[in-house]
């Protein structure tokens, strides 16, 4: 599901497309391409210095925040990381949350916008050493970056030359600070903070992990600067996101939208839905679900979407049809997160796969009316006890989850489980056989 | 009996503060054991085996004071203070007095290094704190080997029942593994 | 000036001996790991507070000076 909808099909925004203006022909753009699409990249001025100060300056003037599900503002980080001597930029393209296709496909078809998204902030925080991780059992993918990396290596555009590394598949393993462990020679778990990766991270140094959605908006911001990037959006949140739209609508996929786009809408830029629908998981696997009625004149913004009780994440958005039991959806996907687990912390060790199987009991086996109040009971003892996000992601769904169907809990509690247990599981989930169970 | 530096009286105390080292030295096993199993009752919460592991590590250190310096002091035997610590350089029953500094040398690494954790870091006390394991059964031995109270009943009993306890602790502490914590 | 205490969940193994020392601000859950009640630690705690940090036997327990920390 990497592809993006049929030309033609988006919805009126003069801004946009920006990111993805190259994939209309949705084949990989070479390097030439990229160049008459995007423009040429310059990282010295009109006087040929270097001023890497300046395109910082411009980042956080831009008011861009990370596209990686935190949303931590670019400028700060990157602020953080430069003048600090010799410093790593990390690019993490390894896109663990399963819903989620924006990453792969900006990989696959935009290769040298992330690329240059590297460059850009390489040179701009000092760094003497740059990687591109994805996940290692993706062949193809890195094959077409290593192409990628080839091309512009002949070109001489990388002062820096650009490590594509494959790191393990476990979904913790693409958390900031399980890259930049596995770097290290470390397995790909999560460490306790501090020091964080901006003080200190590869080889002790400070370390700039940035997701590659977000360095290809550096690469544009560094082209056309932060007049035109605050074009679009609102000015409390500025700029253009991809997001991953699934679930019972006409054309999954990703698009691009405006910051503060409603939610309602980014459902009909994809076809509109399928069915009737009853809610909306936005955010991702560590989002939120949200009753349709509330989640769809919510705008696409992290302060909107807190306001409900939801979260931005990494930009997906689920439909959730009336057919489908939203319950056994979540516990499925509460299931896998348990599993997929560092298993170095108590309370997550124990208390997610608890979890689990309270959602599970009230989803297929009925709860006996006491579903309810142990996972309520749960969450507090889970939340935020871990060294990640991992637990807190877990327990943000399954809040929502009991929240956003409470009329389904409770029926599911005096009646047992209701038909849309039995349709086919909408949320993907890998499978067993895709895993890679190494850590290191 | 007056107190001459080559009479009887610094035998006897070499060799009974000897002993009770080496049965501080095993309860101390024992707690070190019984801490990473993480026992505990009513009446035996964690903190007393913890702390009473480290304050009896001290009592072994006065202990074990008293043993080097009755023996080196003692003109009877001319060994060196320097054979506290280095091992085999004084002829004297040689190996099994050897022994005894490399009991020593090791008991030294262990309590500078539990000292120094905070600075060392958890992984790296805990792989030299094993060294804990060579330390007791070397102490054991200097000790059996050494020792001129090995033919008397009451002291091959204790020493015997030191060695069962300590495995029947171990033995324990390997069945209870699977049960607790996180790795 | 003010301490505080922090766990560092990846350390702690779940030995429970912070909780027997330092009832007043730390509990334990139903899987034997530690709950801190508050962050903050009353000077008059902070004696106890040391002992329980010095005995945890994996040094999972930390007390700190209390200061703002960037997220």
């Amino acid at each position: 599901m990497t592809m993006t909808a049929p030309p033609g099909a988006r919805a009126g925004s003069a801004a946009l497309p920006r990111l993805l203006a190259g994939c209309a022909q949705q084949r990989v753009l070479g390097l030439a391409e990229h160049e008459r699409e995007y423009g040429t990249l310059w990282l010295r001025g009109r006087s040929g210095q270097r001023r890497p100060d300046r395109l910082i300056d411009m980042v956080e003037a831009a008011g861009l925040t990370g596209r990686g599900g935190a949303g931590f503002p670019t400028g700060r980080k990157m602020r953080s990381v430069a003048g600090h001597g010799e410093t790593v930029v990390v690019a993490n393209g390894a896109e663990g949350e399963p819903a989620s296709a924006k990453d792969r496909l900006l990989l696959t078809y935009l290769p040298h916008l992330v690329l240059d998204g590297i460059t850009v902030a390489a040179d701009a925080v000092g760094a003497t050493e740059a990687h591109l991780c994805v996940h290692r059992g993706e062949h193809e993918l890195i094959d077409g970056l290593a192409t990628a990396v080839a091309e512009r290596r002949h070109a001489g555009l990388d002062p820096v030359p650009i490590q594509v590394t494959g790191i393990p598949g476990r979904y913790v393993s693409s958390e900031q600070s399980s890259i930049v462990h596995y770097l290290n020679g470390g397995p790909g778990k999560p460490t306790f903070a501090p020091p964080r990766p901006h003080e200190s991270g590869v080889r002790g140094r400070p370390t700039l992990v940035n997701n590659v959605e977000t360095l290809a908006h550096v690469a544009l911001i560094a082209r056309h600067g932060d007049r035109w990037f605050r074009g679009a959006g609102l000015p409390s949140a500025p700029g253009s996101m991809l997001v991953t739209v699934d679930g019972a609508v006409q054309w999954p996929g990703v698009y691009e939208i405006e910051l503060g786009t409603c939610a309602g809408e980014v459902v009909m830029l994809a076809g509109g839905p399928t069915e009737d629908l009853q809610a909306l998981l936005i955010g991702g696997y560590f989002g939120a679900w949200l009753p349709v009625e509330v989640a769809w004149p919510v705008p696409m913004t992290q302060a909107g979407l807190r306001a409900v009780g939801g979260a931005l994440g990494a930009g997906v958005v689920i439909a959730l049809p009336g057919s489908s039991c939203g319950l056994a959806e979540t516990a499925r996907v509460v299931r896998y997160l348990a599993e997929q687990g560092a298993g170095q912390c108590g309370p997550c060790l124990m208390g997610l796969p608890a979890l689990a199987g309270a959602i599970a009991d009230l989803a297929f086996q009925g709860g006996r009316g006491r579903a309810v109040e142990a996972i309520a009971a749960l969450l507090p003892l889970v939340e935020g006890r871990g060294a990640c996000r991992h637990p807190d992601g877990a327990t943000q769904l399954a809040r929502s989850a009991v929240r956003a169907f409470i009329a389904d809990a409770r029926w599911h509690d005096q009646c047992g489980p209701c038909d849309g247990v039995c349709r086919a599981p909408l949320l993907p989930i890998p499978g067993d056989e895709e895993e890679d169970w190494n850590w290191t | 009996m007056s107190f001459a530096l080559n009479g009887p009286a610094l035998w006897y105390a070499t060799r009974a503060t000897g002993l009770v080292t080496l049965l501080l030295l095993t309860g101390t096993m024992l707690l070190g054991i019984v801490t990473s199993g993480r026992f505990a009752s009513e009446n035996w919460p964690r903190f007393l085996t913890v702390g009473l592991h480290r304050n009896m590590t001290l009592l072994v250190l006065v202990f074990l004071a008293l043993h080097v310096g009755t023996t080196v002091v003692d003109t009877y035997t001319s060994i060196p203070a320097t054979a506290a610590v280095i091992p085999f350089i004084s002829s004297y029953k040689s190996p099994w007095l050897g022994l005894g500094a490399v009991a020593v040398d090791l008991l030294i690494a262990v309590m500078l290094t539990s000292l120094l954790r905070n600075r060392l870091g958890f992984r790296a006390w805990r792989g030299l704190h094993w060294l804990a394991y060579a330390c007791w059964p070397v102490a054991l031995i200097h000790g059996l080997g050494t020792g001129t109270d090995r033919r008397t009943l009451w002291v091959f009993v204790a020493a015997l029942s030191c060695v069962a306890a300590v495995a029947a602790a171990a033995t324990w502490r390997l069945a209870t593994a699977g049960r607790a914590g996180t790795r | 000036m003010s301490h505080q205490l922090r766990v560092n969940p990846i350390a702690c193994n779940g030995h429970g001996v912070c909780a027997e020392l330092l009832p007043e601000i730390i509990e334990l859950d139903p899987w034997g790991y530690p709950i801190l009640r508050s962050a903050k630690v009353p000077p008059a705690l902070v004696m106890h507070a040391r002992r329980a940090v010095a005995t945890c036997p994996t040094l999972a327990l930390l007390l700190e000076r209390a200061q703002n920390r960037r997220p």
